[in-house]
Parts: C-alpha cells; structure tokens; sequence
C-alpha cells in the first residue's frame, strides 16, 4: 500500500508569494485502479510528481509497504518499481526507441521484445525500433512509445499523468486494456476520461475544497458538474 | 600488419574499427610511413611521386566495395602532412574509411594534416567516413586538421560522417564542396571536446548544379574548459536545397560559437540553417531518472545518443 501522510506542497510565486498547492493531503492507495481526478490547476499532476519525487512535499511523509520513502530520491523510488508516464512525453535527439525501452527495461531487447512491447501500444516494432525520439515522430506516437516505456520499465507502482491526452479512439481501447492488465499492481491515473474512471476501483476528486473520494458514477457526475461550472454556470 | 604494435591496434580498431586485416584495397600509414598496402584493379592504390600521399583510384561501376585507409601517428614531435586524392568513377558505388589517431606520451606537439581531395563521377555513389582520436597521457598536444575537397558530378552522392571521438587537443576541419546537377551532398559530424581542447570547424558549400541538395548536421558536445567554433557557408546558385543545422549541448565552462552563412544567389535557392547551443534539457534527464538511472548515468546517455 501507498500511503501519503499530511502532505502538504506550496510554490512561490513571482512576487515572492507562497502559494498552497496542496495542503495537508491524506490518501492510500491499494492495489488496482486509482483516478485522480478534477478541475485543471486543482494539484493532480502536482501530486503525482510528489509521489515521485520530482516535486518536494513541504511537509508530511509518503509510506509504501509501511516503510517511510520521503527521503528516496528519483532513481531510487524508480529502482523501488515506482514507474511514471508523463503528460508530455520527451523528444531525446540521437537516442532511438530501442536505446529508450533497453533503459527501461535494464537489457538489450531483441526485436520480439520490442514487438512485445510496442504492440500492446498498436505499434509496430519493425516501423519503430530504428527512429529516433525526435521531430519526426508525432505527438500521439511518442505518447504511446511513453506508454511502452512505463511497460517495459515495470514496476509496483505505475504513475499515469493523463495517458489518454493526444491519443487517437482506437489506441484509447487498448489503453484500457493496459489499465485492466495492471489491475494487481498499484495503478494511479490523472484523469478526466469516463471511460479510464469507469474502470477505477478507487476515484478521488480534487477540488479547492481538498479531496474527496467518490464511487464511479458521482465521480462522473461531479466532474460533468465541475466542468459544466467551468463553462460558465449551469446549463441545465 | 606485423609491425603494429599494441597501441597501433587499439588506434586502429577505434578509427577505422579494424580488428584484423581488412577486406579489400587497404593502405595503412604509421608516422608518415606506409605500413601495409593491398591495391586490386577495382580500387587501385598509388604512392604520389612528388609530395607525400597516395592515389585512390575507384573504377567505373565498382559497386559494393570499400576502402581502409587509417593513419596513425605514435612518434612524439612529429607532425605528418599527406596529400590523397580520390578519384571515383562514374556509376561506381563505394565507401571509403579514412580517420587518424594520434598516441602521445611525450611533453612535445604532435599531429597529423590530411589534404583529402575528392573527384566524383557521374552517379558513383559514396560514403566516407572519417574518425579522429587522441590517446596518451602527456601533456604534449595531439593536432588533427583534416581538410576536404569535394567536386560532384552530375547525379552522385556523396555522405561524409566526421566523428571527432575525444583527446584531441586542438582541430582545424576544413571542408569545401561544389555541387554539380542533381548530385547530394550529406556531411554528418559529432565533436566532442573537453579539459582545454579546441575544436574548429569551417564547412563551405557551392551549390552550382540545378536540383543539387547539401545537408550539413553537426552535433557536438563541449565540456570543462573547451572551445568550439562552426562556421557554415552555403552559396546557392541555382534551383537547390541547403540545409545546415548545428546543435550543441554545453557544459561546465566550455564555449561554442556557431557562425553560419547563407549566400542565395539564384530565387530558386532555398538554403536554411539552425543552431542550437544550450545545456541538456532538464526533462530529458528527469526522464531517464525516473526509468532508474542516476544524474550521472543519464548525462551519458544523453551525450553518447548525441554524438552516435
């Protein structure tokens, strides 16, 4: 189990002005689907980068497995098997898909593993073994190699910052079924999509009131109501 | 092959990825001396009578073919200087592996200058491939300025990796080309530089022939105290394409200078360059940590994905 203890993450702003992102956060996550979900700006993404180290907690602890990993840095939640895909996946010039899914994985794949790899994705290892991560891969191709590379990795704890963002409907049922197939692992998502709430087992809203933890079926009428608001008030 | 010894070897396997005798036409050149020769009719080789160097003379329709010709410099204070022309017939198909590795131990300068001056006939198609190396622990500097002629005929292809692999104290590349009717230049080079190193490089591309292509990219990495200067001409005079970019990853107190110049002189020339000199981007580290590797290790990779 995940467990993050009153954590709380601020940032300053450019009048020097400390800025509450998140304050006093307690959550657990068990094995199986967990969505974040909420309004933009609300910390979601802020809060999987905390997991992970890439932001710093001002305060509180985070647990797994009832050990306390606040002090672990990057590298050593990632060798733990904390695996995060990011919302905007990197372009790297001279490093191809292979050199990034060998580095993922921690061996020198050969092409079934790649095809394992990049086919759970709707790639073809063949097209893209050789290509570089850059320019001339898509958005939407290098958000699913980010996919393959989180898959590839492996771990305990998998970290998904909006997967669905740039990808087209049909690798969207596959990226259901990657979800399904991580079911005995700790899975957290940040997302705003029905169908990846649909298949959580735990949703969590983030709003400025803080967390609140719903079933599936408020959690879709909260975010309807939370982005109906958005847009400018209730249009019923 | 026998009177190489072990450091011989070892600058050969790295510039020319030599473990053995090689196949075909070989010419292999140690302190200004030629150390072993095999010449066919396919690709003939020739000492040059009046000034130091050799011939390389690649024969009409030639296809699939190669040529090793690795200099290697091991004797402090010496600074060799050699002439090689290639001449490559029409239709023919070949690559050609140069590159020059320096070994010194001693506290004196020692180098290597190597005039190359290629002659392109009419759809030959060839690649060349140059690697340069400094190895030894003195503090004696280890030069390489390597220049390159290239004239292309109509239709031909020529591809030019330069690859600068490390302790080379100071480098002067030159490299001049003209471009025929619908021939292709490509000139790929990765530099790396560190401690006090100097690295210069001056690419200068005449772009004659209509429908000619140039495509110039050059990577290079720059760390510690060590300088770098590109500096990039392409003179378009006719219906062409000219493409030159440059990008640099900086480090530590390294400088790099990227001067590029384009001189259009037909409408119908379409030539660009980019540059880019900046330190390795934050969330490409971040995110070869987050798949398990240290600052160190993802600095690395990085830098050898760069300049492969």
């Amino acid at each position: 189990m995940l467990e993050l203890k009153n954590i709380s993450y601020s940032v300053v702003d450019d009048n020097n002005k400390s800025i509450d992102i998140l304050k006093d956060i307690n959550l657990k996550f068990n094995k199986g689907i967990n969505v974040i979900t909420g309004q933009n700006g609300s910390g979601k993404s802020s809060l999987i980068k905390l997991i992970m180290n890439i932001n710093q907690s001002s305060s509180g602890k985070i647990m797994y497995n009832k050990k306390d990993i606040s002090a672990l840095d990057i590298t050593e939640r990632a060798n733990l098997g904390f695996t995060l895909a990011f919302q905007q996946p990197i372009r790297f010039k001279g490093l191809k898909v292979k050199d990034l899914l060998d580095i993922a994985s921690s061996k020198n794949n050969k092409l079934a593993d790649i095809c394992d790899y990049l086919s759970k994705v709707g790639m073809c290892a063949k097209d893209y073994i050789n290509r570089e991560l850059d320019s001339t891969l898509s958005g939407g191709e290098l958000k699913r190699i980010e996919l393959a590379l989180a898959l590839a990795k492996g771990g305990e704890v998998f970290l998904f910052d909006e997967p669905e963002a740039g990808i087209d409907l049909w690798s969207f049922e596959n990226l259901i079924d990657i979800f399904k197939n991580l079911k005995d692992k700790i899975v957290i998502i940040v997302s705003h999509q029905e169908k990846i709430i649909e298949c959580a087992s735990k949703v969590i809203v983030l709003d400025n009131n803080g967390i609140t933890e719903y079933n599936k079926v408020d959690a879709i009428n909260k975010i309807k109501k939370l982005q109906c608001g958005r847009l400018g008030g209730n249009r019923g | 092959m026998d009177k190489l010894n072990k450091i011989d070897k070892e600058l050969l396997q790295q510039i020319a990825d030599l473990h053995g005798i090689p196949q075909g036409s070989y010419n292999i050149r140690k302190n200004g001396k030629l150390v072993s020769r095999v010449s066919d009719s396919d690709i003939e080789i020739v000492s040059k009578q009046d000034k130091s160097g050799i011939d390389i003379i690649v024969a009409q329709n030639v296809k699939n073919k190669s040529v090793h010709i690795p200099v290697i410099v091991t004797e402090a204070g010496l600074t060799d200087l050699v002439y090689n022309d290639f001449y490559i017939g029409d239709n023919a198909e070949v690559t050609i592996i140069a590159g020059c590795g320096v070994h010194n131990e001693s506290n004196v300068a020692s180098g290597h200058n190597g005039i190359h001056s290629f002659h392109i006939g009419k759809n030959a198609k060839v690649v060349y491939i140059e690697k340069h190396l400094g190895l030894g622990k003195g503090k004696g500097e280890k030069i390489l300025n390597p220049t390159t002629k290239v004239v292309m005929d109509e239709n031909s292809y020529f591809e030019m990796q330069t690859i600068q692999l490390g302790g080379v104290s100071y480098s002067n590349r030159k490299t001049t080309a003209k471009l025929m009717k619908n021939s292709e230049l490509s000139i790929k080079e990765s530099i790396l530089t560190t401690d006090n190193q100097t690295a210069k490089t001056n690419f200068v591309v005449d772009l004659v022939g209509n429908n000619c292509k140039c495509n110039v990219v050059s990577r290079s990495v720059a760390k510690n105290n060590s300088t770098q200067e590109f500096k990039s001409k392409l003179v378009g005079k006719s219906s062409c394409f000219g493409r030159v970019e440059c990008d640099a990853i900086l480090l530590d107190n390294a400088q790099v200078k990227s001067i590029p110049e384009i001189d259009a002189r037909c409408v119908d020339a379409t030539l660009n360059h980019e540059a880019t000199v900046g330190k390795i981007a934050g969330e490409q580290l971040l995110k070869l940590i987050t798949l398990g590797l240290t600052q160190q290790e993802a600095e690395d990779v990085i830098i050898k994905g760069y300049l492969k």
